[in-house]
C-alpha cells in the first residue's frame, strides 16, 4: 500500500512541477517587469515609425525614465481615434486641424509644438504635366487635373491625406473619386509611392519617406519641393507634427508618465537629435526641431 | 466446342516468385469452372488476369478465338465482369449502384434492364434505399445485379458467398446458375467451399501454389481424384 | 460595447441603403474570389485526383510535402511573389496586371490552387482502395474511375471548395499588395476594413466585417445545401 502511494504521489508531482513552473514564468513576464518599468504607449503616425527616428530616440528616455514605451504605429485617423477611446497615453501625429480639435472636443490636454518636416509632390520621370519645378504645390496639382496624368492618393485619412485635401482646395478644386486619373489607394505612403512607381503616377508624399525608399523608386523624382527642405518654396508643404498627452479622465492614462514624455521630447538636447537625424545616411535632415523650448534656446 | 479462354504456358511472376504458373488451361465457352485451393494458392490473381486487369508477365492468353498481347481493348474488358468476395458498393442509392455499369458502358439506362435485374435478386423493394445501409447478403446481391446488368460473356466470381448465410448462397447460387443456363455466360467461381464447386461447376480445379494440380469434370473430381493432393482436399484435409 | 452596437446599426444602415461605393466592393470581392476559385477547381481537382489515384507517382516523396506546404503558403508572400512578377521589372510585366483584378485573380488562385489539390488529394485516398479496381472490373476506363471515385469523394471534395472559398475571401494581405486598394477599381471588403480601421473608422470597420460574414456565410449555406442534396439518390 505505501509503495503504491508513493507512486501515486510522485505521479501527481510530476503533473504538477512543470505546470507551477510555467505559471511562475508566465506571472515573471507579465507582471515582473511592471515593478520595475512604467509602460507608455504612444500612438503615432506610419512616418515617424518608419523613418527610424523613434528607435532613434525612445531607448534614451526608456533609460532616462525607467520605463518601456509601447509604440503603435497606425495613420493619424486611427492614432486619434485610440487617443479618443483612452487607448493610448499620448499621441504624436501631423494633422493641425484636427489635433486643435482634439484638444477643443476634451480628448487631449494641450497640444505642443514637436518638429516639422515637409512634403513634396513626386512624379514620373517623363512628367506629362510639366510641373517640374513648379513653386507652388497647389499650381502643380492644376496642371496635372488639366493634363490628366494619373494622380495616386493616400486616400486613408491620414495626415498627408488631409494635407493633399488641403492642396487641392488651394487649387480650387475637390479631390473628385469619379474621375478615371484620379487613384484613391487607402495605403500608406510606402505603397502609394510603390503605385506610384509602377505605374507612372504623381503622388504627394513627406520627404522623409521618400529618402527613405528613394532606391527602389527608380521612375520616380521631386517635381516640387527642391532637393531638401530648404530649397521648398511652398510654406503650404510644411508639415508640423504636435504631441499630445490623453485627457486622464478616460480612466487607465498614466498622465504623469505621458507629461514627462511630452517635456523630454520637446527638451532642447532631444530635438538637437531630432535636427541630427538622417544627416548620415541623407546628408540631410528628415525632421526640423520646431518646440517652444528650441525656437527660445 | 469452342474456348472461351486458351492459356499458354502462362506466369505471373514478382521477381523470382511465380504467383500463378499454368503451362496450358482451356476454359470453355459456356461452361462453369469451379477453381479451388488453399488461400494464396494464386486464385483470385488469376481471376485478375482473366478479366485483363493486369496482364502476365509471361505466356500467352487467347480470349474469344483472339491472341491478347499486353493491355486487352476496352471493348473486350468490357464482355467480362468479376463479383468479389467484398463488394465496394458506391454511396448511392442500390438502384445507382445497378444502373452504374451500364452507364460506365455508355449503355440506355432508361431501359427496364435495372428493375429486371432488383426484382430477380429481392431488391425491388430496397431500389431506393441508401446502399451502405445494406446487411451483407443484400450488398452481394446488388454486386451480382451490377455485373450482370451489362450482360457479360464472362462471370468471374471471387469467393461471392464466402461471409453469406445459407439463404443468401442459395439465392445466388441459382442466379448464377440460371444465367449460365439462359445466356450460356462463362462462369468461373473461384470458392473455398468444395461443396460450392460440387453444386455448381460443370467442372473443378485444384489450385496450390501458383499451379493447377488437377482439372477434371466435378463429378471425376470428387469421386475420382487421380491425384493425392486432389484426395487430401476432397477429403477436407488442410493443404499448405 | 458602443462601438460593436454602432457597427451592427451601421451594418444593416449600409445594406439597407445599399450604399453605391459598399455595392461596387461587394460585387468585385465576389467577382475576383469566384473567378479565382473557379480557376483553382478546374485545375486543382484533376490534378489532386490524379495525384491521390496513381499510386506509383514517380516524385511522389517531393510532390506531396510540396503540395501541403503549398497549403500553408503565407497569403503575403504569394502577393509579394505575385507583385514581382507582375511589376514592370518583372517577367509578366508586359501584361499590364499590376493594381487590376486579373492581378488579384491570379494571387488568389495560386492561394486557393494547393488548397484544393491537397484536400482533393485527401479525399480521394480516403475512398476504399478496393473502388478503382472493381469500377474497372465493371469496364470502366481509367478517366470514368477518377470520375467515380471523386464522386464518392464529395463531401471531401466540398470541403476543399468550402476551404478555398474560406481562404481566399478573407484574404488580405496579397490582395492589398496586388491589388493596392484603389477605390473603385481594386478595393475589396478585406481591404476596406484595414483601410476603415487605419482610418479610426471602426464601426464602419467592423460593418463591413459583418457583411464580409455575411457573404461567407451565405455562400457555404448554399454550398451544404448542395452537399446535403448530393447526399443519397
Amino acid at each position: 500500500m505505501l509503495s503504491h502511494h508513493n507512486a501515486y504521489q510522485d505521479t501527481m508531482r510530476a503533473r504538477i512541477i512543470p505546470f507551477v513552473v510555467i505559471m511562475l514564468l508566465a506571472a515573471s513576464c507579465a507582471g515582473g517587469n511592471s515593478d520595475e518599468a512604467r509602460v507608455l504607449r504612444l500612438a503615432t503616425t506610419t512616418s515617424t515609425n518608419d523613418s527610424g527616428l523613434l528607435d532613434a530616440l525612445l531607448p534614451a528616455f526608456e533609460a532616462e525614465h525607467n520605463a518601456r514605451v509601447d509604440v503603435v504605429a497606425v495613420g493619424t485617423g486611427q492614432a486619434i481615434a485610440l487617443g479618443e477611446a483612452g487607448d493610448t497615453d499620448v499621441i504624436l501625429v501631423h494633422a493641425r486641424a484636427r489635433e486643435d480639435a482634439f484638444v477643443a472636443e476634451g480628448h487631449g490636454t494641450a497640444r505642443s509644438d514637436v518638429m516639422y518636416n515637409d512634403f513634396i509632390i513626386v512624379g514620373p520621370t517623363v512628367d506629362p504635366a510639366s510641373v517640374t519645378g513648379v513653386s507652388l504645390a497647389s499650381d502643380a496639382l492644376a496642371a496635372i487635373a488639366t493634363t490628366e496624368a494619373t494622380f495616386a492618393s493616400r486616400g486613408d485619412d491620414s495626415g498627408t491625406h488631409s494635407k493633399e485635401r488641403s492642396l487641392w482646395g488651394a487649387a480650387g478644386m475637390i479631390s473628385d473619386r469619379d474621375t478615371d486619373w484620379y487613384k484613391s489607394l487607402g495605403q500608406g505612403m510606402g505603397s502609394t509611392l510603390n503605385y506610384a512607381n509602377e505605374v507612372g503616377a504623381y503622388t504627394l508624399t513627406d520627404r522623409g519617406t521618400f529618402l527613405a525608399q528613394g532606391e527602389s523608386l527608380t521612375g520616380l523624382r521631386v517635381m516640387v519641393g527642391g532637393a531638401s527642405i530648404d530649397e521648398n518654396t511652398d510654406p503650404m508643404l510644411l508639415n508640423p507634427y504636435g504631441v499630445l498627452p490623453v485627457n486622464p479622465d478616460k480612466g487607465g492614462i498614466d498622465a504623469e508618465l505621458a507629461e514627462v514624455f511630452v517635456e523630454w521630447l520637446t527638451s532642447v538636447t532631444i530635438q538637437e537629435q531630432i535636427e541630427a537625424f538622417g544627416v548620415d545616411s541623407f546628408g540631410q535632415s528628415l525632421f526640423y526641431p520646431d518646440s517652444a523650448a528650441w525656437r527660445s534656446r | 466446342m469452342t474456348a472461351a479462354y486458351a492459356l499458354a504456358d502462362f506466369r505471373h511472376c514478382y521477381g523470382d516468385r511465380c504467383v500463378v504458373d499454368i503451362p496450358t488451361l482451356e476454359i470453355r465457352d459456356g461452361e462453369i469452372l469451379g477453381l479451388v485451393g488453399p488461400s494464396g494458392a494464386g486464385k483470385s490473381t488469376l481471376l485478375r488476369l482473366l478479366n485483363f486487369l493486369e496482364a502476365p508477365t509471361h505466356g500467352r492468353i487467347t480470349y474469344a478465338g483472339e491472341e491478347i498481347d499486353g493491355d486487352a481493348s476496352l471493348a473486350t474488358r468490357r464482355t467480362i465482369t468479376t463479383v468479389f468476395q467484398r463488394p465496394m458498393l458506391l454511396r448511392r442509392s442500390v438502384a445507382a449502384n445497378v444502373r452504374i455499369g451500364r452507364k460506365l458502358h455508355g449503355l440506355d439506362t432508361n431501359d427496364n434492364n435495372t428493375e429486371r435485374w432488383l426484382e430477380k435478386l429481392g431488391l425491388t423493394d430496397l431500389a431506393d434505399a441508401p446502399a451502405r445501409t445494406l446487411s451483407a447478403g443484400e450488398a452481394q446481391r446488388v454486386a451480382l445485379a451490377r455485373a450482370l446488368v451489362v450482360e457479360p460473356s464472362v462471370l468471374l466470381l471471387d469467393e461471392p458467398t464466402g461471409n453469406l448465410d445459407p439463404y443468401n448462397v442459395g439465392l445466388l447460387e441459382d442466379i448464377v446458375r440460371s444465367e449460365n443456363a439462359e445466356r450460356r455466360t462463362t462462369i468461373v467461381v473461384v470458392t473455398h467451399d468444395v461443396f460450392q464447386a460440387r453444386r455448381l461447376a460443370d467442372r473443378t480445379g485444384l489450385m496450390v501454389s501458383g499451379r493447377m494440380v488437377e482439372l477434371a469434370e466435378t463429378e471425376a473430381f470428387f469421386s475420382d481424384p487421380q491425384q493425392p493432393q486432389t484426395a487430401a482436399f476432397v477429403r477436407g484435409d488442410l493443404l499448405i | 460595447m458602443e462601438t460593436l452596437g454602432r457597427a451592427f446599426a451601421d451594418a444593416l444602415g449600409l445594406l439597407w441603403g445599399m450604399d453605391a461605393a459598399l455595392v461596387e466592393t461587394v460585387v468585385l470581392t465576389l467577382q475576383v474570389t469566384l473567378v479565382a476559385l473557379v480557376i483553382a477547381l478546374v485545375l486543382g481537382i484533376p490534378i489532386g485526383a490524379a495525384v491521390g489515384l496513381t499510386r506509383h507517382l514517380p516524385g511522389r516523396w517531393l510532390i506531396v510535402p510540396l503540395i501541403y506546404t503549398g497549403m500553408g503558403l503565407p497569403p503575403v508572400t504569394v502577393g509579394l511573389f505575385t507583385y514581382l512578377v507582375l511589376s514592370n521589372q518583372g517577367p509578366l510585366g508586359g501584361l499590364g496586371w499590376l493594381f487590376t483584378p486579373a492581378g488579384m485573380i491570379v494571387a488568389q488562385t495560386i492561394i486557393a490552387f494547393p488548397l484544393v489539390v491537397g484536400l482533393t488529394m485527401a479525399a480521394v485516398q480516403g475512398v476504399d482502395p478496393n473502388l478503382p479496381v472493381q469500377m474497372l472490373s465493371l469496364g470502366a476506363t481509367r478517366r470514368q474511375v477518377a470520375t467515380v471515385t471523386l464522386l464518392e469523394a464529395r463531401v471531401g471534395v466540398t470541403a476543399a471548395v468550402v476551404a478555398a472559398y474560406g481562404a481566399i475571401i478573407s484574404e488580405v494581405g496579397a490582395v492589398m499588395l496586388v491589388g493596392g486598394n484603389i477605390e473603385g477599381e481594386t478595393r475589396v471588403l478585406t481591404t476596406a476594413i484595414v483601410l476603415e480601421t487605419r482610418k479610426g473608422n471602426f464601426a464602419l470597420a467592423l460593418a463591413l466585417g459583418i457583411i464580409l460574414l455575411a457573404l461567407a456565410f451565405l455562400t457555404n449555406f448554399a454550398f451544404h445545401r448542395l452537399q446535403v442534396h448530393q447526399g443519397v439518390r
